[in-house]
């Protein structure tokens, strides 16, 4: 995300410092000192950044936290209509796009084109791979009644290990807002990451990465980490509740 | 009128050359070169523009508030009017004044050139966070031309999600949006402050201003995504009917509660802090000291965030939270007072003995000092249960915050403004006009305000427009109301004199003040990137007693 406005800061620094150190590398921006310092402060503001999604989703999790104490049976049996496979099979592929996203860091540190450029496609086909599963997750949620509102339904589902007793529809269909809420902003999330994953990768077919910077596939490569991560949560939350019942 | 007070303290020292130098305001000429810089004081100064345009709008709305009330029958407006007023007023100048007031302008100034740094971190995501906040006003400004809201600034459900028809959810998107510009500021300055420190200037070198802001921006980088969220809430509950916050759908309104103060009880010591970090610097300077116990002072603005993230329950004592939880909050909020103790006992520590100087900065200082304290001990008033369930909802909260609000941040921020004014435009304010200034709005602020305790004590309610059946609390609601005419007068007085300033002022020396910190040893106004040279520091913070005796090692000591 740093590269762009070196072309105008770059005059700027010619101007001002001599060519001495801006000479030997174009990418870095006249207010820094040093690539190093550069680096870091790129790597510290995603961290920072990452630390305020944290509460982003965090308020969320709140909520969730506090209607699953309050309404567990219906949460257990609206968690239980979820589809556990799809949300596996999702889960892994998020997990294996975490590995691209490493394999892709490594490339750019070792100057291996290739497999950079390769990683990031591979990395992409898995988010898509990840939405257009949700998508249709969302779909047969659709047909099943199950989105709040007016045609929402939910009746006579039996609470999981509890024989004889119902879920409270009213209760369950807190459970599927905060599940359309938490995962529509994840998806949004991924959205995101898409978007930049596929500057990243014009970048790379331009070849404007090198072993001595690389930075903006190491903190895109954190975010897209961290969106994973929040999946990793999301995954048990919302489809495991109770399942063994 | 033209002011024409000489500045009767500063020796005037006028060098010719001076406004042919290059500087960061005559570096490049043309609206598109201040829309698209990313030059850290341009923006400063873009914000500056903005949020007094804002600053005037809901000013004007308080205005109206004072009219209606000034007769106890709901003559001047509606009752849906003054509804809409006072949520306008508090929105506006909580979102798109007070929350960036300080931070985005003295800040984004400040905070690179007293580091010693050229520019913050990311000198393009501090303009993108301008426009963020552009974006949020703009669409603020079309909430409020098209019919407003009406719920009071708090968007508390169910009412909010189901029961007013004004516009909530454009009214939420704009807060949204200039939400995200306040996470961005705080996180330009949170790396900025971590990784572009100049050679030598330390953690405990650095200007207590500087702690201020980090600590300030801690609250914006944790609890704004925390409104953001509950604002992405009560969007989809309005406009989707999800029912996470409504009791008739098994949803809990005291839920959004929680979260709204979660983040907007933090949010006021987004406002109150950097004030304080001005007003230490302020009380060094015109004291000519160190500040007293520095450490104490620097680690009591991180232990205000910290704490401040711990009591936002109190908003809420009389909303049916347990009593049990209501008495671990009402601790913690006497909690608060300690490090606001702590620095208000070390700004008057560093007073004592000191070589103190009356110029309108320090009036400013020490009306915040006065004002910032009545706030600070009736929030104890209000951290008591007992007392607190007496005066819920009353004008006694109403004055309590405006104390704190207007009294504490509004002061600091034109202390600061006068203080930094030679540095931002190259030009002396007029003295004697800016000391006026300060002294019209100290008697306008309290006229406004004191009476309001008065009244909140005896029973007004807040957020009434017709108090035509206790006609007995007329005759303080016309001193407050007159108090704020005075107010406004002295809100006024300092953008004519500062504007005229800016064309005919005489021009700055490089340090009038003779004040310590890295701003002052380059240029008024300073070049783009701030110093000819980077700085390297070797001297501790607030060295006045080595600049009032710049020749001390020269004068042979006694053996």
């Amino acid at each position: 995300m740093q590269n762009e406005a070196g072309a105008d800061g770059l005059t700027a620094v010619h101007e001002h410092h001599g060519e001495a150190h801006a000479a030997h590398n174009p990418a870095l921006l006249h207010h820094f000192a040093a690539p190093e310092q550069q680096r870091d402060a790129a790597s510290l503001g995603m961290w920072v950044f990452l630390a305020t999604e944290i509460m982003f989703f965090g308020g969320l999790f709140c909520a969730y936290l506090v209607y699953r104490r309050w309404y567990f049976p219906s949460f257990a049996a609206a968690s239980k209509s979820m589809d556990a496979g799809l949300g596996a099979t999702n889960t892994a592929v998020l997990i294996c796009s975490s590995l691209t996203v490493v394999l892709a860091v490594w490339a750019a540190q070792t100057a291996r084109r290739t497999l950079l450029i390769g990683s990031l496609i591979l990395t992409m086909i898995f988010g898509l791979a990840f939405l257009g599963i949700k998508g249709k997750e969302y779909r047969d949620k659709f047909e099943e009644h199950h989105v709040p509102g007016v045609s929402f339904s939910f009746e006579n589902v039996p609470v999981p290990g509890h024989p004889g007793e119902y879920a409270n529809p009213r209760h369950a269909q807190i459970f599927f807002a905060l599940y359309f809420v938490m995962t529509g902003i994840h998806a949004l999330h991924m959205i995101v990451g898409l978007g930049i994953f596929a500057w990243l990768l014009t970048m790379s077919w331009k070849g404007r990465f090198s072993p001595q910077w690389h930075t903006p596939i190491e903190i895109g490569g954190l975010y897209w980490h961290f969106v994973d991560i929040i999946w990793i949560y999301l995954f048990p939350l919302l489809y495991l509740i109770d399942r063994h019942a | 009128m033209q002011p024409t007070i000489p500045h009767p303290m500063i020796p005037q020292p006028v060098f010719p050359e001076a406004a042919e130098q290059k500087n960061y305001l005559n570096e490049k000429y043309g609206a598109w070169s201040w829309l698209m810089t990313t030059d850290h004081k341009r923006i400063a100064l873009l914000y500056l523009l903005s949020i007094t345009f804002f600053f005037f709008i809901g000013g004007f709305f308080a205005l109206l508030i004072r009219l209606e009330l000034l007769t106890p029958a709901g003559d001047l407006v509606q009752a849906d009017t003054y509804n809409k007023l006072f949520t306008m007023h508090g929105m506006v100048m909580v979102f798109f004044f007070l929350i960036p007031s300080i931070p985005a302008v003295l800040g984004n100034f400040l905070v690179p050139m007293m580091i010693g740094a050229k520019d913050l971190a990311f000198p393009r995501i501090n303009l993108l966070s301008w426009y963020l906040y552009i974006i949020g006003g703009a669409l603020m400004m079309h909430c409020m031309l098209t019919g407003g809201v009406d719920t009071g600034w708090t968007f508390y459900t169910p009412f909010s999600t189901g029961f007013t028809n004004t516009k909530i959810v454009e009214a939420g998107i704009a807060i949204f949006i200039a939400g995200f510009s306040s996470i961005l500021t705080g996180l330009n300055f949170v790396v900025t402050i971590h990784r572009m420190r100049a050679p030598g200037m330390t953690w405990s070198r650095l200007p207590l201003f500087i702690w201020a802001h980090y600590a300030t921006s801690i609250i914006q980088l944790l609890g704004t995504p925390v409104i953001a969220i509950t604002i992405v809430l009560v969007a989809a509950e309005r406009a989707l009917h999800l029912g996470i916050f409504d009791p008739k759908l098994g949803g809990d309104p005291l839920l959004f509660q929680h979260l709204f103060w979660f983040y907007s009880h933090p949010a006021v010591y987004i406002m109150i802090l950097p004030s304080m970090g001005v007003i230490t610097e302020i009380i060094a300077c015109f004291s000519r000291k160190r500040i007293f116990g520095y450490h104490f002072v620097a680690f009591s603005s991180i232990a205000i965030a910290v704490f401040g993230f711990l009591v936002w329950a109190h908003h809420m004592f009389v909303a049916g939270i347990s009593v049990y939880s209501a008495l671990v909050f009402s601790f913690l909020s006497y909690a608060v007072a300690l490090p606001s103790a702590i620095k208000v006992f070390n700004w008057t520590a560093t007073l004592y003995k000191g070589s103190i100087h009356y110029d309108a900065p320090m009036l400013y200082a020490f009306g915040f000092l006065g004002l910032f304290t009545i706030g600070g001990l009736t929030g104890l008033f209000l951290s008591a249960l007992g007392i607190d369930v007496h005066v819920t909802d009353t004008y006694f909260v109403v004055a309590h915050f405006h104390y704190i609000m207007v009294g504490g941040a509004v002061m600091g921020y034109l202390g600061g403004i006068h203080f930094w004014w030679p540095k931002i435009s190259g030009r002396l304010y007029p003295e004697g006009w800016a000391r006026l200034a300060a002294l019209i709005v100290f008697i306008g602020f309290n006229l406004t305000f004191f009476p309001q305790f008065l009244l909140g004590y005896m029973g007004m309610p807040r957020r009434y427009y017709d108090y035509s059946h206790m006609p007995e609390f007329q005759i303080l609601n016309v001193m407050s109301t007159a108090g704020a005419t005075i107010l406004g007068v002295g809100y006024l007085l300092p953008m004519v004199y500062l504007l005229w300033s800016m064309r005919r002022g005489k021009p700055a020396s490089e340090n009038p003040w003779n004040a310590a910190g890295l701003e002052w040893k380059t240029a008024s106004p300073p070049p783009t990137f701030n110093f000819d040279e980077e700085p390297v520091v070797t001297w501790e913070a607030y060295n006045y007693d080595e600049l009032d005796a710049p020749h001390k090692e020269e004068v042979p000591v006694a053996k």
